[in-house]
C-alpha cells in the first residue's frame, strides 16, 4: 500500500500531526519523569530543587531532564546560574488529545455493543416467550351457561 | 444506569489493556465478538466507517479477517489466527494490521467475566517484542497511558488555566 493510500484513520487517529509523539510517549513512560513533570506543573524548578524530593543524585535527575527536554516537554530558563526548568504544556496536551481520541473510538465501539446486546437480550426473551406460549394449551372458549 | 467508564492501562512494556463493563451475560458478549453479522454491527471505529468484510473461522488455528471502509472510500484491514477459544470466557488470537502499525504481530486476549448479569470485558494487546512495542510507539498506538497519567493531565489543565 502506498503512502497516499494510507487511511484517513491512520492520520487522524493513529498518528496526529505536529509534535514527535513517540518521543513524548517514550519520555512519559517513566514514572520518575512523570513525577518531575507533575512537579514542574506547579512552577519552574532548578535541577537541585528537582533532585530533592526524589532522593536522586543530580546526574540521575539531569539524565531524566535531558530526555524530557529532547521530547520538547520542558525547556530551560535563561538565568545563567540557576537555569530553571519549566514545563512546555503543548506536546503533552497533544499526547493526551491522542489518548482521548483513542478512548473515544473504543467508547463509541462499546456503546454500539451496548445497543446490540440490548437487542440480543430482548430477542432472546421474545424467543423464550414464544416457546412458552407455543407449549401452553390454547385457552378454551368458555361455555356459555 | 451509569456505565463504568472504559479503562486504558499499560501494565508492562509489552502490553496495553482496555477494560469495559457491559450490561449483558457473557454468552451474548461472546457471540457479539465472534459472529460476523454481530461484529459488523459494533466494531466500526470512528464515525463514517463501516465493516463490509468480516470473516471468522471460529476454531483454534482458524483465521479471521476484518476490513473497514470510510464514507470517502478509504480502507483499513487486519487479520489473524485464533489461538485459544473458551466459550464464553476467553478468546486469544494473533492480530496484524495490513499497514502493520503495531510493528509485527500482536496477541490479543479477550477475557469476559460475568457477575450479576453484567460482563467485564478485558482486552489485552501484547506486542511480540520490545522492538515491536517500540515500533508501535511510533504510530502512537499505545503506552504512556497509565493511571498516574490522568493525574498529570488534570494538573496540566490546571496549569493551562492558571
Amino acid at each position: 500500500m502506498t503512502a497516499a493510500r494510507r487511511s484517513v484513520y491512520y492520520h487522524t487517529v493513529m498518528k496526529p500531526q505536529g509534535y514527535n509523539l513517540d518521543a513524548t510517549f517514550a519520555a512519559l513512560a517513566d514514572p520518575t519523569r512523570r513525577a518531575i513533570l507533575a512537579r514542574l506543573a506547579t512552577g519552574e524548578a532548578t535541577v537541585n530543587e528537582l533532585a530533592e524530593p526524589f532522593a536522586m543524585s543530580q546526574p540521575a535527575v539531569s539524565k531524566h531532564l535531558k530526555v524530557l527536554e529532547r521530547a520538547g516537554l520542558i525547556t530551560r530558563g535563561r538565568e545563567a546560574q540557576r537555569r530553571p526548568r519549566r514545563l512546555e504544556p503543548r506536546p503533552l496536551a497533544e499526547a493526551t488529545d491522542w489518548i482521548e481520541r483513542y478512548r473515544k473510538i473504543w467508547e463509541a465501539n462499546y456503546q454500539r455493543l451496548d445497543a446490540l446486546l440490548r437487542e440480543m437480550k430482548s430477542a432472546q426473551r421474545k424467543a423464550v416467550d414464544a416457546l412458552v406460549t407455543e407449549g401452553k394449551p390454547r385457552p378454551r372458549k368458555r361455555k356459555q351457561k | 444506569m451509569t456505565k463504568p467508564a472504559l479503562q486504558l492501562t499499560t501494565p508492562s512494556d509489552r502490553e496495553a489493556v482496555i477494560t469495559r463493563v457491559v450490561d449483558a451475560p457473557r454468552a451474548l458478549v461472546f457471540d457479539a465478538y465472534t459472529q460476523p453479522g454481530l461484529v459488523q454491527r459494533w466494531l466500526l471505529g470512528p464515525p463514517g466507517w463501516t465493516m463490509p468484510v468480516c470473516e471468522i473461522d471460529l476454531r483454534v488455528g482458524g483465521a479471521y479477517r476484518y476490513e473497514w471502509r470510510s464514507d470517502d472510500g478509504q480502507t483499513m484491514g487486519l487479520g489473524g489466527i485464533f489461538k485459544e477459544i473458551v466459550r464464553p470466557a476467553r478468546l486469544v488470537a494473533t492480530q496484524v494490521f495490513d499497514q502493520d502499525w503495531t510493528g509485527g504481530e500482536t496477541i490479543v486476549a479477550t477475557e469476559i467475566v460475568e457477575r450479576n448479569g453484567k460482563s467485564t470485558i478485558t482486552t489485552t494487546i501484547r506486542f511480540a517484542s520490545r522492538e515491536a512495542r517500540d515500533a508501535a510507539l511510533q504510530t502512537g498506538m499505545t503506552t504512556g497511558m497509565e493511571a498516574g497519567y490522568e493525574r498529570l493531565e488534570r494538573l496540566l489543565k490546571e496549569t493551562a488555566r492558571g
